[in-house]
């Protein structure tokens, strides 16, 4: 075994006119979680395939535990768990039988089978529900049916498109405390989310993509302390008072602060203390915010901070350049 | 390196040639076969509808229009009629592999099969042996209905058994076209819209319900050389009697020339399908 765990190095895909992946380079240290974090339509999910050997790439490798997921794909998926962006499992099947039949695809041993199942429904609170079909599930077990079934065969390197979509808080921090649980006992995982906060509550390290490029790669704390750790959002009545007021707030949040249209946006490490200045500075000088957000910085602040830019969400590709490609 | 990772346990991996190749190949295909089997299971529309339209095809061709059919050689309308409704029970029924497939792209789960250390094969033969399964059912009861509605054979079981095979080989082969085009279409509600234009000529242009003899010229060469009737006639034979060598050559010849275009060509939009 090596120390690494995913090596992705130059990896691009193209389906038709749309350009997936132009060319990323990441490494997984064994036994940790990478969070890959993107809007939609960054090509996270196309990593994620690739890596899982279900589509090649046109470009570039990837290797999972030192196997090469194209020549050496059918070992590559003894060693893997994916969990997709859909909840993939059978409606017309109950919890245990999805489970076997993952189990037995995935070729355990007959008698492990039937213990593996009876363990994951155990471990995702699905024991109760565990003979009833599964579309009389809630979305939320069905999600964690889903991740479940990626864990069947215990796979040492686990991928997760978008794990917690669907959720709700409470399956979202059980699922989190699955994944840490894992990562313990030694599994590496990949993970791709659209939130910051899951990322940088979870990650290890985190690579931020934008249209099929790694615009940065760093630990959750590095990320943030570029960023600062509270957002505030001042609403002023139009573009100009909001200028005005950038410039009034300049001496007290320091370069922190900026206006974007209406909207004046200071980003720090300790807000709440420099709020108050904040709003003492624009009451003296006869400025009342109409709104008034303190909040956690977002995928969209990561943006603003790394590329000077709002997250621009590129439109899915159309099923017609998927088809053209070959991709369906 | 951790102490933790050292103790994972790396996993047995199946031998990739010769005999245990095909052992895992058939173990995968059960695997997903028992998985669409349980649809059908707790899914009981899906086999009363597949049941329910040929009946009423029974029915109305039984008691409605088949007293306007002249059969030649004076063979009872109902006796002319089975073999082709048995044909067109398997046809209409092969449409299955193609929605369930189509839905199966549309899930997600071909996506997490392709992850799988499972045979490639065995989403596709799983899915269409499955349904070999199902027509053994469905055949079964229309054979009942048929009784039922004065069905008689005039050739002894045997040949009537090999013609029951014959009809489920045929509804083997079709799934493999169906199979084909779920993958291709994606989506089961325009698979379905897809496939009944294909399938009502070749149902309908043929010798399942009327004589050749009563359709116009242009259309009887279309209609004597379509796999339907091909196989219609051939099974035909086989119940009520005659020379039959020469048709069954020509009824498998149909089914082997379906596989080897439709079998490589459904493998392969798996193979691409996400």
């Amino acid at each position: 075994m090596t120390d690494t765990a995913i090596l992705v190095e130059d990896l691009a895909k193209r389906f038709g006119e749309v350009t997936a992946l132009d060319g990323i380079d990441f490494k997984v240290p064994t036994a940790s979680i990478l969070g890959l974090l993107g809007p939609n339509g960054a090509g996270k999910t196309t990593a994620v395939r690739i890596l899982a050997t279900v589509i090649d790439p046109d470009r570039g490798r990837a290797e999972v535990l030192g196997h090469d997921v194209q020549r050496e794909a059918e070992l590559v998926r003894y060693l893997i768990g994916l969990a997709g962006q859909n909840a993939a499992v059978d409606p017309n099947l109950t919890g245990r039988e999805n489970l076997r039949l993952i189990g037995r695809l995935t070729q355990l041993p007959e008698r492990q089978v039937e213990a593996r199942a009876a363990e994951i429904l155990e471990r995702f609170g699905l024991a109760d529900a565990a003979d009833r079909p599964v579309k009389t599930y809630s979305g939320g077990m069905r999600r964690r049916l889903d991740v479940g079934a990626a864990l069947v065969h215990r796979p040492p390197v686990l991928f997760l498109d978008e794990p917690t979509t669907g959720l709700d808080p409470e399956g979202r921090n059980e699922l989190w405390a699955v994944i840490r649980e894992l990562v313990a006992d030694g599994t590496t995982v990949m993970l791709t989310t659209q939130y910051l906060e899951e990322a940088d509550r979870l990650a290890d390290r985190i690579v931020v993509i934008d249209k099929g490029r790694v615009i940065a790669d760093d630990t959750p704390e590095a990320l943030k302390s570029r960023m600062g750790s509270t957002v505030i959002e001042l609403g002023m009545t139009d573009d100009e008072e909001a200028r005005r007021a950038e410039a009034l707030v300049a001496g007290v949040a320091g370069g922190h602060a900026e206006s974007d249209g209406a909207v004046l946006r200071i980003t720090l490490q300790d807000g709440a203390k420099v709020l108050i200045e904040v709003l003492r500075t624009l009451d003296a000088n006869g400025i009342t915010p109409g709104k008034l957000t303190v909040r956690e910085p977002s995928l969209d602040d990561v943006f603003l901070t790394l590329t000077g830019k709002h997250v621009e969400e590129a439109p899915p590709p159309s099923d017609r350049a998927l088809a053209k490609a070959g991709a369906r | 390196m951790s102490a933790t990772t050292t103790t994972m346990t790396m996993p047995t991996i199946r031998p990739r040639h010769g005999l245990g190749r095909v052992a895992g190949v058939a173990h995968d295909t059960y695997a997903v076969a028992v998985r669409n089997l349980i649809a059908y299971k707790r899914v009981p529309q899906l086999l009363v509808f597949s049941t329910i339209q040929p009946v009423m095809f029974v029915l109305l061709w039984r008691y409605v229009f088949g007293g306007a059919v002249r059969v030649p050689g004076g063979v009872p309308y109902v006796d002319f009629l089975m073999p082709g409704i048995f044909v067109q029970t398997v046809v209409f029924g092969s449409l299955a592999a193609a929605i369930g497939l189509a839905a199966d792209l549309k899930s997600g789960l071909l996506e997490r099969f392709r992850s799988l250390p499972m045979a490639r094969s065995a989403v596709l033969t799983g899915r269409t042996i499955a349904d070999l399964v199902r027509n053994v059912l469905v055949v079964a009861l229309m054979v009942a209905v048929g009784f039922l509605v004065g069905f008689h054979t005039h050739n002894g079981v045997w040949p009537f058994l090999g013609g029951m095979l014959l009809v489920l080989l045929f509804g083997y082969t079709m799934a493999w076209i169906f199979a084909a085009v779920g993958l291709i279409v994606g989506d089961p509600e325009s698979a379905q819209a897809a496939a009944f234009p294909v399938l009502a000529p070749l149902v309908f242009a043929s010798s399942a319900f009327v004589p050749l003899s009563s359709m116009p010229g242009w259309l009887q060469a279309f209609a004597r050389n379509q796999p339907v009737s091909v196989t219609v006639e051939t099974v035909r034979t086989l119940v009520l009697g005659g020379p039959v060598a020469a048709e069954v050559f020509k009824a498998l010849a149909w089914m082997v020339g379906i596989i080897l275009v439709f079998a490589p060509l459904a493998v392969q939009r798996y193979r691409r399908a996400v």
